[in-house]
């Protein structure tokens, strides 16, 4: 199924003039211009093309707006292979390039596992034939995510898979845990956990607490997530291995990273914009679409995310993006699958965190854009010159309302249908070449 | 009851380990091993020193070349040798270890071979009986005579064993072969490295044992002299150990590619039996200029001569 979207032309040299340039990994916050040549950024800075743009060189006026570094989401389910109804890497890429995110790791638990070179290949073959953005794999830590066996990661590292995850499941077992980060350790390999005690969870459905017991929900407990969080660092002293708590979303998990860290364990986490955004009262009149795995929890949860994230506790802020179809939410609140679509809503849920509370936005967009790429090993994620010229140009004040019928994705499943925003990305860069504007897509 | 120590020619009463052996001891040991060597390539191999004594063969582990070894080893030395093993002894009825010791101790055997698949079994059989005892291997523990083998081997093709620099590579944590090794070369003055992933290194092994650790093979190989392989048993290369076979043999298993950050020299070595395309690339396994593994099979009878002979009491009027 090729994709006509994806452009084969090369990448030309392009000035991205009057613009508000960001960058979190030099700390640059000025206005100036930046050269793209090829694929690559030739060169950017306030005095550049300050008499004027040579001949041949395309222009761009960004009109002040801020030219940063494009989005890394290093958490996202493409569904593909095996779940092509609810979204696939093209229509994933889509959705991430109207997002202004230019680079996303997806996670293993499609059909079949990412669990094999073979896989791996084939999501970059696929990527390479239909994707607007960059897209990296996620390998499996245990094969089949059975949880008992650990995966060729030395291979499937070698085969490009940037970290290493069981995602949807916590690997339970704790000697599997702690022999996954002992192998992992050898090749400096991130081992990302969903942290989550099912046996704890139970048939629970939403977070503990007043709401569940009004709606008549089972609940999860926090300590669910936390029990894993606190063994888990337990392992990682043990072994040396990196660590990386996925979509954190308590308190007392939030409180054991920023322990560990203290420590110097290397030990990292990355929160969903719907842990920092919502709190469990989204799920109203049971709302399947504020259904995910961990839940939607208690504004004190909530709060302690946000904090969290201001202090350094947590690294990087990752969508989870996790797209379903109509059936899989049209159900009694209990059968509904897991999951919100995020990769839209990234940027202005994001900026949330500037313009709400009160976040440098510097030190924001080093959440969605260093940090994640330096936990991957990618170059991206900075401007410099070298760096890959992947460029999200986006209107920090521009207000609009979310509208789920208009996202790229397959699938429509976010609980922000309707919800007013500010921020969104007037043009996403990958590779030098253009893959959205919001003129074209209005 | 304490069980009355027997003469010996040699200060210790069993070989339980390298653990305690001195320098010169092992020495001792490789020169009289050096001279059974010659006689084993002799069209006449017996010198039936312990004609008369019982040598019993205790393996409560299957073992093909180590039994055999030994039983060699005791036949050509003249003693009585019988095997036993698990398959046929009492403890599938329920005796306990230590009443196997006892009923055997009643027989007045001469010397006992013991395997175990406990670490620690030997010795606790040791203490119930009054001939000596040799470990053939207990658990994950030590495996004299193999280490003894390999100093030998190196020693007649490479010279003294001081200064030189052994890479130890593979499934480390189940080794007993390893813990015999480094005991040896440490004793004897060689600088010993492990190589193998975190999950097949024992916890702490460069404190407790006195080695460097490397995870890379080729980090780990550089300029050594000798690079011993250990086998990795196939229950564990599917699972948490170690991912795959194919993955084992990317990074840890011995090919030219790898064996190139070792001197021009270094000899190869395996205790067998090996898994070819595992751990060992089967050419190089092959290679007479640089693998010694069928000369270590070789001089095995030839220490384990040796070691009889110093423990055993020798027949009267047999000449050495």
């Amino acid at each position: 199924m090729p994709n006509t979207n994806v452009s084969r032309e090369p990448p030309g040299r392009v000035a991205y003039l009057n613009a508000r340039l960001l960058d979190p990994a030099s700390g640059l916050d000025a206005p100036g211009a930046l050269f793209a040549d090829g694929k690559r950024i030739a060169d950017l800075g306030p005095r550049l093309f300050a008499d004027g743009v040579p001949e041949g060189i395309e222009t761009v006026d960004c009109a002040g707006h801020c030219l940063v570094p494009g989005l890394v989401d290093m958490h996202v389910h493409l569904r593909e292979p095996g779940h092509e109804q609810k979204e696939t890497i093209a229509s994933g890429s889509q959705s991430a390039a109207a997002g202004g995110v230019t680079s996303m790791a997806c996670m293993p638990n499609t059909d079949p596992v990412i669990d094999d070179i073979a896989l791996v290949e084939y999501i970059q073959r696929r990527a390479r034939e239909t994707s607007l953005v960059k897209v990296y794999a996620f390998g499996a830590i245990t094969r089949g995510l059975e949880g008992k066996q650990i995966t060729e990661m030395g291979l499937l590292a070698e085969a490009g898979a940037v970290g290493f995850s069981d995602d949807g499941l916590p690997v339970t077992d704790a000697m599997v845990m702690r022999r996954a980060l002992s192998y992992a350790s050898t090749f400096g390999l991130l081992v990302s956990q969903h942290a989550e005690d099912l046996s704890l969870s139970g048939c629970g459905c939403m977070a503990e607490g007043a709401v569940a017991t009004r709606l008549g929900l089972p609940g999860i407990p926090d300590a669910s997530e936390e029990v894993i969080v606190a063994r888990d660092i337990r392992l990682v002293e043990l072994t040396g291995g990196r660590y990386h708590v996925a979509h954190i979303s308590t308190k007392g998990a939030v409180d054991a990273v920023r322990q560990a860290k203290a420590r110097g364990l290397p030990v990292s986490c990355e929160a969903a914009p719907h842990h920092f955004t919502l709190n469990e009262t989204a799920i109203g009149d049971y709302r399947t679409f504020a259904k995910m795995a961990p839940p939607l929890r208690d504004e004190e949860n909530r709060l302690a995310v946000i904090e969290g994230l201001h202090d350094g506790t947590i690294d990087a802020i990752a969508t989870d993006h996790a797209p379903h179809d109509q059936e899989s939410k049209r159900v009694p609140f209990a059968h509904a699958a897991n999951g919100v679509v995020g990769l839209e809503t990234l940027l202005p849920l994001s900026l949330e965190l500037h313009q709400r509370d009160g976040m440098a936005l510097l030190d924001l967009l080093r959440l969605v854009t260093l940090a994640p790429a330096d936990l991957l090993g990618l170059p991206q994620g900075r401007l410099a010159a070298g760096a890959p010229a992947d460029l999200l140009l986006f209107d920090l004040g521009l207000a609009w309302t979310v509208e789920t019928a208009k996202f790229r994705s397959k699938s429509k499943n976010s609980p922000f249908d309707g919800r007013q925003v500010k921020g969104r990305a007037l043009r996403t860069v990958v590779d030098g070449r253009t893959v959205f504007t919001l003129d074209d897509a209005a | 009851m304490q069980p009355e120590p027997l003469p010996s020619a040699f200060a210790h009463q069993h070989l339980l380990g390298i653990e305690g052996l001195s320098g010169d001891e092992i020495a001792q040991l490789l020169d009289i091993s050096d001279g059974y060597v010659e006689l084993n390539r002799a069209a006449e191999k017996k010198n039936p020193i312990l004609r008369g004594r019982t040598q019993i063969n205790l393996f409560f582990e299957t073992s093909t070349r180590t039994r055999t070894s030994f039983e060699l080893a005791g036949k050509r030395l003249g003693a009585d040798v019988i095997n036993m093993s698990v398959a046929t002894s009492a403890i599938k009825k329920g005796e306990t270890l230590i009443d196997t010791a006892m009923t055997l101790n009643a027989m007045h055997p001469d010397v006992l071979v013991v395997r175990h698949p406990e670490s620690g079994a030997v010795k606790l059989l040791s203490d119930h009986v009054n001939c000596a005892v040799i470990n053939a291997g207990d658990g994950s523990h030590e495996h004299p005579t193999q280490a003894l083998l390999d100093a030998l081997t190196i020693r007649r093709r490479r010279g003294p064993l001081e200064n030189l620099t052994v890479a130890i590579c593979g499934d480390i944590l189940h080794s007993r072969v390893a813990r015999s090794n480094i005991l040896l070369f440490n004793t004897v003055g060689a600088a010993v490295r492990l190589v193998a992933p975190p999950t097949l290194l024992p916890p702490r092994a460069a404190e407790a044992l006195g080695v460097t650790v490397h995870h890379d093979m080729r980090e780990g190989l550089r300029d050594v002299d000798i690079v011993m392989m250990l086998r990795l048993q196939t229950e564990r290369m599917q699972g948490t150990f170690v991912p795959s076979t194919r993955e084992y043999f990317h990074f840890w298993g011995l090919d030219a590619e790898k064996l190139s950050a070792a001197k021009d020299d270094a000899l190869i070595m395996h205790p067998g039996p090996m898994n070819r395309g595992v751990e060992i690339d089967s050419e190089l396994a092959d290679d007479i200029t640089r693998s010694v593994i069928l000369d270590q099979v070789e001089l095995g009878v030839a220490v384990r001569q040796a070691c009889l002979d110093l423990l055993c009491p020798r027949a009267p009027g047999a000449s050495g």
